[in-house]
């Protein structure tokens, strides 16, 4: 035995154990995001409990099976449960998810096999998207219309529930546009017309006829917007026709109205085709929404349109930086200290934590730059901070200097596998140093610059730590893009996915309603900055192929 | 023919000009970066210094003025528009300090001009009391009216008299009044008093409001104050109205009055520093403090203590003054004071920074009568009938380097502490700002973090550097290392959700793991060894991670579902229990533990990137000398390939460090930011990043909050520079070393 370890091999599967630790750690980490984030969209099956408890108490529960758990016997007596004795020696612990968030005290419970006494999948349970509350569960025992009841046949239920749900969430939708489109363009108008009047004030050239003027104009936008609001009750009121009677698990009917009704689906009538396509319908949605209550339910597409947008105004931003002190580390500079010094520098810049980027962004560009850009340009809204608080233009600042080093490195080691046969060749030719450089080695660089910029997104698209200093926001009432001029809103705050997950897994009220979307929300943000990785990987590769190539 | 030349040359010199035109871009651009980093450097400082910048002083307006009497008490309005005085011929007088008038007499008015003893109140209630031989006080207030005629602000002094301008009877019998003390407290007000006879009184003033006219109605309650001593030279009533401190030469009485049916004597001990005679004592900001100033130019602070069970008045720390005191001056709102003293020096002093911030001599005069103004930004020095007004900076006198880095015994602790507790909700609350205790986190939390990662992260990469084939080689190494491109976010949520409950359910299946692996990997190495030749020669060499990663599996799950049962044989069925009960360990859901596996994995591929980097890149020509001499492979590893490759394992080791230090996410998320100091695994931390994360977005700008901050991101900033050249510069010497093999 002594032999054996003296010969290194159990130290040599040590070793190798530790690689199957890494592997085995990486790979069931991508594996559990994955399935937890995509099995959510999955329509699980509802069951109906027939409990029985210890007080011989019967009642009936309509949930979807959220989580299991085996106990021991043991454990569950030393804790203190009693009546366990006849039964295995291992119990289930099924976490029923019930739902009808405004009837029941707890809409998530744990409940032990044991009072379970009988389980059934009843075919004509139905689940309800609603706005408020989430989910609903029950079966539907009428449709109301005005709240006269709609006389169709049972079997009908849901087809007719389907037209009238389409019918108002086509109303919401109207609503919504004129909220956010004309309403929104109309209030934007209106504060313009303020901030101007505010300018002219303080300019000293505020005449009595100025005034009338700008009164007038903003008479008739009140009066335009009068109309609208008119238009928007009206909307409100035919979404107030419909309502949907339903009977919940304690057999109390309830009435639904519509207007709260987003979406319904019969999950245990459901062929597993019709469950596929579901599940894509629901991932859509998921994608393509915005977040309701507090973001535990609902879409994530404000965070999306964040991360991509902050993501693209940095790649703008560090691109020309990045490349051209890239160029000038590998081809202008001498070696001398001031060399040494930025390279110093550069390999800093990559290891400094990115909160200390978030403290130099919200103290320097927040209120130092944006608020002399405030001074200077907006000083009609002050105190109200126009560039002088967080936003979208200043993360992207920020991640920019974050992600800056990223870009160096990634294109000065492109530069690097240009055979200085090439440049020699020019130069012979008689271009210049610059003409070099512009004709013939940027363009062989372009990949390796592509691949930094690739990384830097990656890495810019990840991070969150100064981004919560710096601009992004639980919830942004409005995009950073919209219909009013000038179109982008760079001073305006943002959502992001990295924050989002933050936010919905840790400042949450109902934790464990909103858990699945986190895994959702981590999956999506996971295969992006993944597949970019893995995009810069290929493309490197390629790249260090053709240069080898040219080398021989 | 000359043309086409000039036009080549004229062409030629735009190319020459752009060329350099591009250099000069392309140079200034590279240099941008430098300039960034120092910009970062900077900025940080910019914002920091401020709060180690001495306190300066700096005479501003003098005026002399008419007065027969000396000084007795001195103030300032909020906006040092108005100074007022009150002279010992019983006369209040405000004076103008407005550059356009100054000196103007602006209201004065005649107290009490025969009277045997005077006080003031605190520096918030700003009230004062002349009492009389005749056993009558009066109580007076001078405030200040804010108005703005024509959009200019007017500051209008006035006289409050809160109790009325007749004289209020303190004494029943008449006595003369030796030595009196006034306070405001919530609901009502106290005055004690002593008089020439030695009778000590206690009255007790409630307000009740009238019904009918809606005016407020004083009642009064008086009671005698037992026990006195024979003298007493000072009386300071506290104004939460529950203490009253009785000096009588060097020894305090301390009474206590919160409940007026029953007063009595809470304690009685001497406060003179040694060899020494207390000339002043006064009450600190907040009633807790008590500043005595002795003739020997040492001033104590002293307050209540929990010991055994029991609050006793304890000599807390001292400070040193230049000569004998003459006065101690407590600020308003922070628990600063000044001190002047005989050969006309003024000191300032803060409490919990524990420091002389200023000692500068401003008079000649023995008696110089110093106030502060109300937002401490101005001191008003009366000497020799002559008035003066002068500009104190000094924004943050809590935060030293004392404070910041050493045991701080802040009010009603029971001894010195470590402590970050930056806000709270209570109004006069001092701000605990001590970096020791999140330093701390940080370090634990790497600490920790670094135990778990840099085993496995230098183990998989010898592994992979040295014993693996090329051919699973490229597939494994970018596969560890695209880990470093997950969002820590996510490796923070995940460890916050779904590690934390797991540790917290299976601890012992956690524990037993640490045990299993390593033994199944042996166990198979040895059943390995042990299988017939044939199937060991049908999968080559350099496997080994494959082979093992379903035994590693299966081990694990056996052990996770062994949990509950070893949970039941060890522990009673309760880990959690057991371990709080039983062992005394605190055991929280977020704890160390699951910071230090979750961080682990975040640094994991950044080790073990550049620790392969470091091994592969060893010279063929030295393992393969090594190996043709006899050594085993093992061997050849250990007494060759590492020791080449040490400094860049090392630097791939402080790289992780740097990351670990840095990193905020994961410990915001993971961990239940609670700044305690303690080694324990199964408790939690609050670290220097997620402590700016948590707190930057609340603090008010250019506050000691807002700039210890940015000094906590500075120690992270010089934290990761000092890991982060150092393992550059350790890499770059090992790179020039290969290349000389």
């Amino acid at each position: 035995m002594g032999k054996w370890f003296k010969s290194g091999t159990p130290w040599i599967w040590m070793t190798g154990g530790a690689v199957s630790l890494s592997l085995i750690a990486v790979i069931g980490l991508f594996i559990l995001i994955g399935w937890r984030g995509l099995s959510f969209f999955w329509p699980s099956t509802v069951y109906q409990f027939d409990m029985l408890d210890k007080q011989g108490q019967q009642y009936k529960v309509i949930g979807e099976i959220y989580d299991t758990e085996s106990v021991l016997k043991d454990q569950l007596i030393a804790a203190g449960v009693t009546g366990l004795e006849d039964k295995e020696d291992t119990l289930q612990r099924y976490l029923i998810k019930i739902g009808n968030r405004e009837y029941v005290d707890l809409d998530f419970q744990w409940v032990l096999e044991t009072i379970i006494a009988d389980k059934t999948i009843p075919k004509d349970v139905v689940v309800f998207e609603r706005t408020k509350n989430g989910n609903f569960y029950g079966y539907i025992e009428g449709i109301q219309e005005n709240g006269q009841a709609v006389t169709v046949e049972k079997s009908q239920f849901k087809d007719e529930l389907q037209k009238r749900v389409e019918r108002s969430l086509a109303l919401k939708g109207k609503e919504e546009k004129l909220l956010s489109a004309d309403i929104g363009h109309i209030n934007f108008d209106l504060e313009k017309i303020r901030l101007k009047k505010r300018k002219l004030d303080m300019d000293g050239l505020l005449t009595a006829e100025k005034i009338q003027q700008l009164d007038k104009e903003s008479e008739l936008l009140r009066n335009e917007y009068l109309v609208l609001e008119e238009q928007l009750f009206t909307y409100r009121k035919q979404a107030q026709r419909d309502s949907v009677l339903v009977r919940d698990m304690s057999g109390r009917s309830v009435i639904l109205p519509m207007s709260s009704v987003l979406d319904f689906y019969l999950p245990n009538d459901m062929a597993f085709f019709t469950k596929v396509k579901h599940w894509f319908h629901q991932v859509g949605k998921f994608i393509s929404d915005d977040p309701r209550e507090a973001n535990t339910e609902g879409g994530v597409f404000p965070a999306i349109f964040g991360t991509v947008f902050m993501v693209m105004l940095m790649a703008v931003i560090v691109t020309p930086f990045g490349v051209v002190a890239a160029i000038y580390l590998h081809e202008y500079a001498g070696k001398n200290n001031i060399t040494k010094f930025i390279r110093i520098a550069v390999i800093n810049l990559a290891g400094v934590p990115s909160i200390v980027y978030g403290v130099f962004g919200l103290g320097f560009f927040v209120y130092i730059v944006g608020g002399s850009i405030d001074e200077l340009l907006y000083p009609a809204a002050l105190p109200a901070p126009t560039f002088g608080s967080p936003g979208v233009l200043w993360s992207a600042l920020t991640l920019a200097i974050l992600t800056l080093p990223v870009v160096i490195v990634s294109t000065e080691e492109g530069l690097s596998r240009i055979p200085s046969s090439l440049r020699e060749g020019s130069l012979a030719l008689g271009a210049t140093k610059s003409e070099t450089l512009w004709r013939i080695i940027v363009p062989m660089a372009s990949p390796a610059i592509m691949t930094g910029l690739i990384l830097a997104v990656a890495r810019a698209a990840g991070e969150v730590a100064p981004l919560m200093l710096v601009g992004v926001v639980k919830m942004a009432p409005t995009l950073p893009v919209d219909g009013n001029f000038p179109f982008l809103h760079l001073e305006r705050k943002f959502m992001h996915l990295g924050f989002h997950i933050y936010d919905v897994g840790f400042q949450s009220p109902n934790i464990e309603a909103a858990r699945p979307l986190v895994y959702a929300t981590s999956f999506l943000l996971v295969t992006v900055i993944i597949g970019l990785n893995l995009a810069a990987i290929a493309i490197r590769n390629n790249l260090r192929e053709k240069y080898r190539a040219l080398e021989h | 023919m000359d043309r086409d030349l000039s036009n080549t040359l004229q062409a030629d010199q735009k190319r020459v000009i752009k060329d350099k035109l591009v250099k000069y871009c392309i140079t200034s651009g590279g240099a941008l970066v430098l300039v960034t980093l120092l910009l970062i450097f900077a900025y940080l400082l910019y914002v920091v210094l401020p709060i180690f910048a001495p306190v300066s002083i700096a005479a501003q307006k003098e005026f002399s003025y008419q007065s027969n009497g000396n000084v007795l008490a001195l103030g300032l309005d909020e906006q040092n528009d108005i100074a007022y005085q009150i002279s010992d011929d019983g006369k209040l007088s405000f004076y103008s300090l407005r550059s356009k008038e100054l000196g103007n007499l602006l209201l004065e008015e005649s107290m009490l001009s025969e009277y045997s003893a005077f006080a003031k109140t605190s520096a918030t209630s700003n009230a004062y009391i002349f009492a009389n031989s005749q056993g009558q006080a009066l109580i007076f207030k001078p405030e200040f009216e804010t108005s703005y005629p024509d959009d200019i602000r007017l500051i209008t002094p006035e006289i409050i008299y809160p109790f009325g301008a007749e004289k209020l009877q303190i004494d029943a019998q008449a006595h003369k009044i030796t030595a009196v003390s006034f306070e405001f407290g919530e609901e009502g007000a106290a005055i004690a008093a002593v008089t020439d006879d030695k009778r000590g009184i206690y009255l007790a003033l409630t307000a009740t409001e009238d019904m009918m006219t809606e005016e407020l109605v004083w009642q009064q309650e008086v009671v005698a104050l037992p026990s006195l001593p024979n003298q007493i030279e000072q009386m300071l009533l506290s104004p939460d109205l529950k203490n009253l401190f009785v000096r009588s030469n060097n020894d305090l009485l301390v009474y206590d009055v919160s409940d007026i049916e029953n007063i009595r004597v809470k304690s009685a001990l001497a406060i003179n520093a040694l060899d020494a005679n207390v000339t002043d004592m006064q009450l600190l900001t907040g009633a807790s403090s008590l500043i005595v100033a002795n003739d020997n130019g040492v001033i104590s602070q002293w307050f209540e203590v929990l010991q055994d069970n029991k609050r006793t008045f304890t000599f807390i720390r001292d400070f040193k003054a230049s000569a004998k005191v003459t006065s101690i001056t407590p600020e308003y709102f922070r628990k600063g004071f000044l001190s002047t003293d005989q050969q006309g020096y003024l000191s300032v002093f803060h409490t919990t920074g524990a420091t002389q911030l200023l000692n500068e001599k401003l008079s000649s005069s023995e008696n110089m009568q110093v106030a502060i103004s109300p937002r401490a930004n101005a001191l008003l020095l009366a000497d020799d009938s002559r008035l003066r007004l002068f500009s104190i900076d000094n924004e943050h006198p809590e935060i030293t380097w004392s404070a910041l880095w050493q045991k701080v015994w802040y009010e009603g602790y029971p001894e010195p502490k470590y402590l970050w507790q930056s806000t709270s909700a209570s109004d006069d609350f001092e701000a605990k700002m001590s970096l020791v205790p999140i330093s701390f986190g940080t370090i634990k939390a790497a600490f920790y973090a670094m135990l778990f990662a840099v085993p496995i992260a230098i183990s998989a990469a010898i592994y992979t550097a040295y014993f693996m084939s090329a051919g699973i080689r490229s597939y494994i190494k970018p596969t560890v290392e695209i880990m470093e491109a997950l969002p820590t976010v996510i490796l923070g949520f995940l460890a916050g959700l779904w590690l934390a409950p797991l540790i917290e359910n299976q601890l012992p299946g956690i524990i037993l793991l640490i045990i299993s692996l390593p033994l199944s990997v042996l166990a198979t190495a040895l059943a390995w060894g042990a299988l017939p030749k044939q199937i060991k020669e049908s999968i080559p060499e350099g496997y080994h991670p494959l082979i093992l990663i379903p035994i590693l599996l299966l081990v694990g799950y056996a052990s996770m579902s062994f949990s509950s049962t070893l949970e039941l044989w060890l522990f009673n069925g309760d880990t959690r229990m057991y371990l709080t009960n039983e062992l005394g360990i605190n055991f929280d859901q977020r704890n160390s533990l699951v910071v230090g596996i979750a961080m682990g994995f975040a640094v994991i591929p950044t080790i073990f990137s550049i620790a392969e980097d470091a091994i592969f890149s060893v010279p063929k020509s030295l393992t393969m000398g090594s190996l043709a001499l006899g050594a085993t492979p093992w061997q050849t590893l250990a007494k060759v390939v590492i020791l080449t490759a040490s400094p860049g394992i090392f630097s791939a080791v402080m790289m992780g460090a740097g990351r670990a230090i840095g990193e905020t996410m994961i410990v915001l998320m993971a961990t239940g930011n609670t700044p305690i100091m303690d080694w324990n695994i199964f408790e939690g931390m609050r670290s220097l990043s997620a402590n700016i994360a948590v707190e930057m977005p609340e603090s008010e700008v250019g506050s000691s909050h807002y700039r210890v901050l940015f000094l906590a991101a500075f120690v992270l900033f010089i934290f990761t520079f000092f890991f982060n050249t150092v393992a550059e510069f350790v890499r770059q010497r090992l790179r020039e070393k290969y290349s000389s093999l």
